[in-house]
C-alpha cells in the first residue's frame, strides 16, 4: 500500500512531516518479527513521536467501542502509545510518526544499531529522507517518488483540505469532515487539537501527523486556499 | 453497510465520515441512509466513528424538544450516539469492495493483503526492482472520488498491449482473466471501490514510453490517479538513472518513500535457499 506516498503538498510543507516505518516481507522475513516490530516502536518513544501505528489495530487515537456519554465533557485526547505497543500480535507495518527532522534522523540511527532485520523506510520530502539516511551513515537502497494526482483533479478539494484528507493515505478521512472541521475551527466551536483528534481517529494505520494537521488547520483559519 | 432505521436519530455525524459521500438523511423517513451504489463498504463510519448505546426513543425526544426552542443539538463529530450501523455478510461480487477499500481487512477475493503489494518497500530482501528496473504503482480513485473496475480495465487493457508484466502478487492482477490482455472478471467490472493499484516493472528506458501512456488513458478515466515510481539506488545510495527522466517529463520530485536498505533475510527457509539474501 502507498500509504504514505501521496501525502499533498510540496516538499518544504513536509519539514515536520516524517514517518519512518518497518514492514517485514511476507516469506522473507515476517517469522518471528512480532517481538522486532514491538521492540521498534518502544525505541520511538524517547523520541517524542506525534503518532505511533499498526496497519491492523490503528494508531494512538482510537474510537471507542462503548463511548460514555459524560465522556462530550471531559474526552481524553491524549495517544495512547502503550496501547499500540502492546496491541501489535502479528507480522504488520508499524510506524513512527515525527514532527521534526532532528528527532527522524537520531530514531534512524538508533534503528540501525539495533539492527532489527527488519525493512525500513522513511516516508517524506526526498531531501528529508536523504538528509536522514546521510545523518545515520545509511547509503540508500530504492526510491519510490510521488508523481502527484493527475486524471479528474476537478473532482478534488482544495490544497488544505487535500493535505488534510491526504495523511490517511488508506483514504479514511473522508473531505466532508476535513471541511467540517476547518469550518468549526473557524467559527471558534472547537480548537485545533480538538479536530484533529477527530479526524485521527478515522486513519486506521496510525501514520496520520497530528502536528502537521493542527498546522493547516491555524492555516485554514485565517486562509483558505 | 446499512444503517438500522430502528436505531438511527438522524443526527447527520455520519453523513459527513463517509469517504465516498454515500450517505445522507431520507427526508422520507428522516433517517441516515446508504446509497449502496455509491458505498464502497470501506467501513469508515463503522471504524471510525466511536458508539454510544443510547436509547434511540429518548434522543429522537430530545432532538425534538431542542429543535423547538431552536437550540442546536451539539454532539461530538465523531460518535453515532445509538450504534446504529449494521455490517453486512456480503457475498460476491459486493464482497471485492471491502476489499480494495477497507484497509483492516486481507482480500478475502485475492488472498493478498491491501490493495498492492510491497513494492520497493521491501525491495532490500525481495530485489523486485532491480538496478536498470522501474516499478511503477498506478493508483486508482483516492483520496475520495472512487473508481469502478471498469474504469480500471482501461488501463490494464492499454498497458497490456505494450507488452508490460503485471506484478503478479497483486490484487488487481489476480482478478485478471487474461494477463496478457489484461482483461478483468467480467463479474467485478460493476464494482466500485475506495481505490485500486495497479503494479508493473519495464526496464528504465521504456519510463517516459509508460508515463506517456498512462497520461493519454487518464483522459478517458473518470477518476483520479496518483503515480507511483520506484527505483533502485546505485551504491552510494544515490538514484541519477529514473529521476531525470522525471523532471525532464515535467515532474517537480516533492515526495517519496525511502527504503534505507536495513532489511535481511531472516526466514530460515529462505536463508537456506539464499545465505546472502537479494539485498547484495
Amino acid at each position: 500500500m502507498t500509504n504514505t506516498l501521496h501525502r499533498y503538498g510540496d516538499a518544504a510543507s513536509f519539514y515536520d512531516d516524517y514517518v519512518v516505518f518497518a514492514i517485514p516481507s511476507r516469506g522473507k522475513n515476517d517469522k518471528g518479527s512480532v517481538p522486532k516490530l514491538k521492540k521498534f516502536l518502544e525505541m520511538a518513544v524517547p523520541f517524542k513521536p506525534v503518532n505511533l501505528g499498526d496497519a491492523i489495530h490503528g494508531g494512538a487515537l482510537r474510537p471507542s467501542r462503548h463511548m460514555n456519554p459524560t465522556a462530550h465533557w471531559k474526552r481524553d485526547m491524549t495517544p495512547d502509545f502503550r496501547a499500540v505497543i502492546d496491541g501489535v500480535d502479528t507480522p504488520t507495518t508499524v510506524a513512527a510518526v515525527f514532527d521534526n527532522r532532528v528527532a527522524a534522523e537520531d530514531f534512524l540511527k538508533t534503528v540501525k544499531q539495533a539492527d532489527l532485520g527488519l525493512c525500513i523506510n522513511v516516508s517524506t520530502s526526498i531531501d528529508g529522507a536523504e538528509q536522514c539516511c546521510h545523518a545515520a551513515g545509511i547509503p540508500r537502497h530504492s526510491v519510490g517518488y510521488s508523481l502527484g494526482f493527475e486524471g479528474k483533479t476537478e473532482k478534488l478539494p482544495n490544497s488544505q483540505i487535500l493535505m488534510l484528507t491526504t495523511m490517511c493515505g488508506h483514504g479514511m478521512i473522508s473531505t466532508s469532515l476535513a471541511k467540517k472541521m476547518v469550518d468549526w475551527v473557524k467559527e471558534g466551536r472547537r480548537t485545533p487539537d480538538q479536530a484533529v483528534t477527530y479526524m485521527a481517529r478515522f486513519c486506521s494505520c496510525g501514520v496520520y501527523n497530528p502536528s502537521r494537521a493542527k498546522r493547516i488547520l491555524e492555516d485554514a483559519r485565517t486562509k483558505i486556499k | 453497510m446499512r444503517i438500522n432505521p430502528d436505531k438511527c436519530v438522524a443526527c447527520g455525524n455520519c453523513t459527513y465520515v463517509c469517504p465516498m459521500g454515500a450517505i445522507y438523511i431520507d427526508p422520507a423517513i428522516k433517517r441516515a441512509t446508504v446509497d449502496r451504489n455509491e458505498c464502497v463498504e470501506c467501513y469508515a463510519c463503522f471504524n471510525g466513528l466511536s458508539q454510544e448505546h443510547l436509547n434511540p426513543t429518548l434522543v429522537r425526544t430530545l432532538r425534538k424538544m431542542f429543535q423547538l426552542v431552536r437550540l442546536r443539538f451539539d454532539p461530538e463529530p465523531d460518535v453515532c450516539p445509538t450504534a446504529a450501523f449494521d455490517p453486512e455478510d456480503l457475498q460476491w461480487p459486493r464482497v471485492v469492495r471491502r476489499a480494495f477499500s477497507d484497509p483492516r481487512v486481507p482480500h478475502e477475493s485475492t488472498g493478498v493483503q491491501g490493495r498492492g503489494t510491497e513494492e520497493v518497500k521491501t525491495n532490500d530482501v525481495t530485489g523486485r526492482v532491480r538496478k536498470g528496473e522501474v516499478g511503477f504503482t498506478i493508483e486508482f480513485g483516492r483520496p475520495g472520488v472512487g473508481v469502478w473496475f471498469h474504469e480500471i480495465q482501461k488501463m490494464t487493457w492499454a498497458l497490456a498491449k505494450t507488452g508490460v508484466a503485471f506484478e503478479k502478487k497483486n490484487p488487481i492482477t489476480s482478478l485478471m482473466t487474461d494477463v496478457a490482455t489484461g482483461t478483468l472478471r467480467e463479474d467485478i467490472l460493476g464494482e466500485k471501490i475506495l481505490s485500486a493499484i495497479v503494479e508493473i516493472k519495464v526496464p528504465a528506458e521504456r519510463t517516459e514510453e509508460i508515463i506517456r501512456l498512462v497520461r493519454d488513458v487518464e483522459r478517458q478515466v473518470d477518476t483520479v490517479i496518483a503515480l507511483g515510481v520506484g527505483a533502485r539506488c546505485d551504491e552510494n545510495g544515490d538514484e541519477n538513472v529514473v529521476a531525470p527522466i522525471l523532471e525532464r517529463l515535467g515532474y517537480r520530485l516533492e515526495r517519496a518513500k525511502t527504503n534505507a536498505g536495513l532489511g535481511r533475510i531472516t526466514n530460515p527457509e529462505e536463508e537456506k535457499r539464499d545465505p546472502v539474501g537479494m539485498s547484495r
